[in-house]
């Protein structure tokens, strides 16, 4: 359901201000969003200067470092630091990313803001939970579906097939779409939202995939595929670059075709 | 609160298998609506400053007063599928959604006849 305001204890403080140590020049100031359920307290937005002199040029070096050296409290995900694991998605300078792949110098302004995903239930400071996210992805059965029988060795498929997978495989579900998608954010409980959707057209592509029928059935939904206005966020913030808008536009015109 | 699992929250109850209508309507009305719009736009550039007999006999015409039909036939089918989109998005609670779809039905059905009759009356006495 639609939310124009937060909720009372949802509404962010002042927090508090961390200053650079003396000497430090080339000085980065970053906005970051806080919140600890245990305190009961409100979100606060903590201040932090970081000499950046002394730390590496992406958004996830400088949380590294503010955890390493500043404030041990702040909590974050994240893995591979190279946009592979789709651990430390946020939202930085008001854009959904991948912390790892965002370099500190390309966000617009003056100050780095760095807030959890939007629209998510916050567990704690930028971890966001995203249980139902991986139900959904769950929901749409991301493997192959296949009756015939096993062959000896690979299930091959033609180079052409195989091209037709390229843009869609290489999601790394960090949910910066989903999270990104007004629809995902009033309907979330119902809509699969891009992410899930993009997966789910990674299936139904698949020249291999047997179920094509009885996935697009499982999709034909109002909620679960329809909820999608091509507002085309998904598309925009994707930090790999893909285009889910496009999936979810291929699978509603297959939905159209079997019907003429 | 429910103790359900995640999956089973995700599955719900099933997929309604519908949309597709809504879809093509949608997309088709769109066309439909570039087309009677600018013949309309035309017309009415066309008719301004006529009088009343004019624009009647003008109406009287098969092809103008069914063209005229259509425009509001499709656009009122046009606007009433948007306002259903609309209201899904933004409305939760079951009853007031179910409510407002009927409200919206009962408008879109009675601006459409209407329309449709006063066309007739208007041509049929041209």
């Amino acid at each position: 359901m639609v939310e124009f305001a937060l909720p009372k204890n949802s509404k962010i403080t002042k927090g508090r201000h961390y200053p650079a140590p003396s000497g430090a020049t080339d000085i980065k100031t970053f906005k970051i969003y806080r919140y600890d359920p245990d305190t009961g307290e409100n979100p606060r937005l903590d201040t932090y200067d970081v000499d950046m002199s002394d730390c590496g040029p992406m958004v996830l070096d400088a949380l590294i470092k503010i955890k390493n050296e500043i404030d041990t409290t702040l909590t974050f995900r994240r893995s591979c630091r190279e946009g592979i694991c789709g651990s430390c998605s946020m939202n930085i300078g008001g854009r959904n990313t991948l912390a790892c792949t965002c370099a500190t110098d390309d966000v617009a302004g003056a100050e780095v803001a760095v807030y959890p995903l939007p629209h998510m239930e916050v567990v704690k400071d930028l971890v966001v939970d995203l249980t139902h996210f991986w139900a959904q992805y769950e929901g749409i059965q991301p493997w192959l579906k296949a009756d015939s029988a096993a062959p000896q060795k690979e299930r091959r498929q033609s180079i052409e097939d195989r091209e037709e997978l390229d843009g869609l495989y290489e999601c790394v579900l960090c949910a910066c779409c989903s999270t990104a998608c007004p629809s995902y954010w009033w309907n979330g409980d119902k809509y699969l939202g891009p992410a899930a959707l993009l997966q789910a057209y990674r299936w139904i592509a698949d020249s291999r995939d047997e179920a094509t029928g009885d996935r697009l059935d499982d999709l034909e939904d109002p909620f679960r595929l329809y909820r999608c206005h091509t507002i085309m966020n998904c598309t925009n913030v994707c930090p790999k670059g893909l285009n889910p808008a496009k999936a979810i536009g291929e699978i509603k015109k297959l939905m159209v075709e079997r019907t003429l | 609160m429910s103790l359900a699992t995640p999956i089973s929250r995700v599955r719900g109850l099933g997929s309604a298998h519908a949309g597709v209508s809504h879809f093509k309507q949608m997309r088709l009305t769109a066309v439909a609506s570039i087309f009677l719009s600018l013949w309309f736009v035309f017309s009415a550039v066309g008719l301004s400053g006529a009088d009343y007999t004019t624009v009647a006999a003008w109406l009287g015409s098969t092809v103008n007063a069914t063209l005229m039909i259509l425009f509001v036939l499709i656009n009122v089918w046009h606007a009433a599928l948007g306002i259903q989109t609309i209201i899904e998005d933004y409305v939760d609670q079951v009853v007031v959604k179910t409510a407002s779809l009927i409200a919206l039905a009962i408008v879109a059905y009675g601006l459409a006849a209407v329309c449709s009759v006063a066309i007739l009356k208007v041509a049929l006495s041209g």
